[in-house]
């Protein structure tokens, strides 16, 4: 089946979708959008986290066929999001090829330089909360998702809207910190 | 497979009537995973995304009508007040991710002695509304668990929504498991005061094929309570009272061994959140009475 919906708000159509397929193997496998990861298949790591209309869900868990029309923002979209919801303009998205094309890297050792990030991608990098990096877009989501609507959190805020998100390096306190810093910069620019 | 996308909760009717083993598909919490693993081929998937009236609730004189779909995100944030078990529960349920996705609908279709609602549906009292293109029937919480993960919908029948009686009283939940997010529950319990009708209601999660009320726990409190005139006098529970109130519902349990916990542990560990949830509605009540009726 065809699904057509928006991604990182541009629209876009998925040909030849199996009916039982999820909306992570159609970004990943048919979109070309690897940023959202595929481990567990079942929503117990969160590392598969998009936004569907707004709201933090498991990739893995909405059938491609339920996403027809609606909206999608995935990691790779991530710092155009943020940057429309910072400036509030009209929407432009970031195109399929700017999002498959997207890179964390710099010109540099310096992971992220000369790139355009998102604050919370910025607060990862300068914390530290990153090392094997395969949750990072996970949390990056989540994370996002949840400054948007809680400005101010506290710690225990923030784990628990993290809570579906597992990390297996970082034992998790690089990440409060990147979140912390992310929300005091947050509060700064206001 | 074929995705069947009705527009409408008629549509998905006939829909389901013209396909009687099509799967329907809400949060996809537990339909992807099963799909995801190959372990659920069906021939028709039934998405029920698309249907408005599922994801709203209405709240009545005497009961919440909530719609099937309707996310446990939503009943956390909206419905403490009027169904204050049911939002703890939601509360447990694994992740933000998955609690923006699944709702009552899909747990009662899943029927999963684990699901995390179904002992504060049992407590609080509720009546699952299954329909049909043949009409509306009202199917009471007790009767509706028949098997592990089996429940008294008809091929033909989806649910449209669950009438849950709203809170005349404190009510509490319980749920025992390795962390506080993302966890199958080794067992739960629910606790609802009725001070309207001088009972109490429990229901027990993953403790025995399906979730259950500890029914015989509940009489012995029942008659308890009203032969010491607690209702009025406001007294603590005697503590021999709770003793004999959880040793009943941990009795009342059927449960086995398995990776998640040993059917003695379970036992042991709902006896123990039948008196903490005893003791914390009631403290609630005590506190809540109206003053004339004295101090205790």
């Amino acid at each position: 089946m065809r699904v057509n919906f928006t991604v990182n708000g541009r629209p876009q159509e998925a040909d030849d979708v199996w009916e039982g397929e999820s909306l992570l193997y159609v970004l990943r496998e048919r979109l070309g959008l690897p940023g959202s990861k595929n481990a567990c298949e079942q929503g117990e790591c969160g590392s598969c986290t998009v936004r569907l209309d707004g709201v933090p869900v498991c990739s893995c868990l909405v059938a491609a066929g339920q996403v027809e029309g609606r909206e999608v923002v995935t990691v790779e979209g991530l710092a155009e999001f943020a940057k429309q919801r910072s400036c509030g303009t009209g929407a432009c998205g970031t195109s399929l090829q700017d999002a498959q094309e997207w890179q964390a890297k710099g010109t540099d050792s310096q992971t992220g330089e000369g790139e355009e990030l998102s604050p919370i991608q910025q607060a990862f990098i300068d914390a530290g909360a990153v090392q094997c990096g395969f949750c990072t877009p996970g949390l990056l989501v989540a994370a996002d998702e949840m400054l948007e609507n809680n400005p101010n959190p506290s710690d225990a805020d923030i784990r628990e809207a993290l809570s579906g998100n597992l990390c297996r390096c970082t034992g998790y306190e690089k990440i409060m910190d990147a979140v912390r810093l992310a929300a005091a910069r947050q509060g700064e620019a206001v | 497979m074929d995705f069947l996308r009705p527009a409408s909760w008629e549509e998905a009717l006939a829909a389901k009537a013209e396909h009687p083993t099509a799967v329907p598909i809400a949060g996809g919490t537990d339909v992807m995973v099963e799909i995801n693993f190959d372990h659920r081929r069906p021939e028709y998937l039934l998405d029920l995304n698309r249907i408005g009236d599922l994801y709203e609730w209405e709240v009545g004189e005497d009961a919440v009508r909530l719609g099937a779909s309707v996310p446990y995100t939503r009943i956390m944030e909206n419905l403490r007040a009027e169904l204050p078990g049911l939002a703890l529960a939601s509360h447990t349920v694994a992740s933000p991710q998955i609690r923006n996705r699944g709702g009552v609908g899909g747990n009662l279709g899943t029927a999963s002695p684990a699901g995390d609602a179904h002992p504060a549906l049992l407590a609080a009292g509720a009546e699952v509304e299954a329909e049909s293109v043949r009409g509306t029937r009202l199917i009471p919480i007790d009767a509706f668990y028949t098997g592990v993960k089996r429940n008294a919908l008809a091929p033909d029948e989806l649910i449209r929504a669950v009438r849950i009686k709203k809170a005349d009283g404190p009510q509490q939940y319980s749920k025992v498991g390795t962390r506080n997010a993302m966890v199958i529950a080794v067992c739960a319990f629910g606790l609802a005061l009725h001070p309207e009708t001088r009972t109490v209601r429990t229901g027990i999660g993953s403790a025995a094929p399906t979730p259950v009320r500890a029914k015989t726990a509940e009489d012995f409190l029942n008659a308890a309570l009203e032969e010491g005139g607690f209702w009025d006098n406001g007294k603590i529970i005697t503590p021999s009272v709770a003793k004999q109130f959880a040793d009943l519902c941990s009795a009342s349990c059927n449960p086995i061994d398995d990776v998640r916990g040993t059917a003695s542990y379970r036992r042991h560990a709902v006896g123990v959140m039948a008196r903490r949830t005893l003791t914390w509605t009631w403290e609630s009540y005590r506190g809540t009475r109206p003053a004339s009726e004295g101090a205790a």
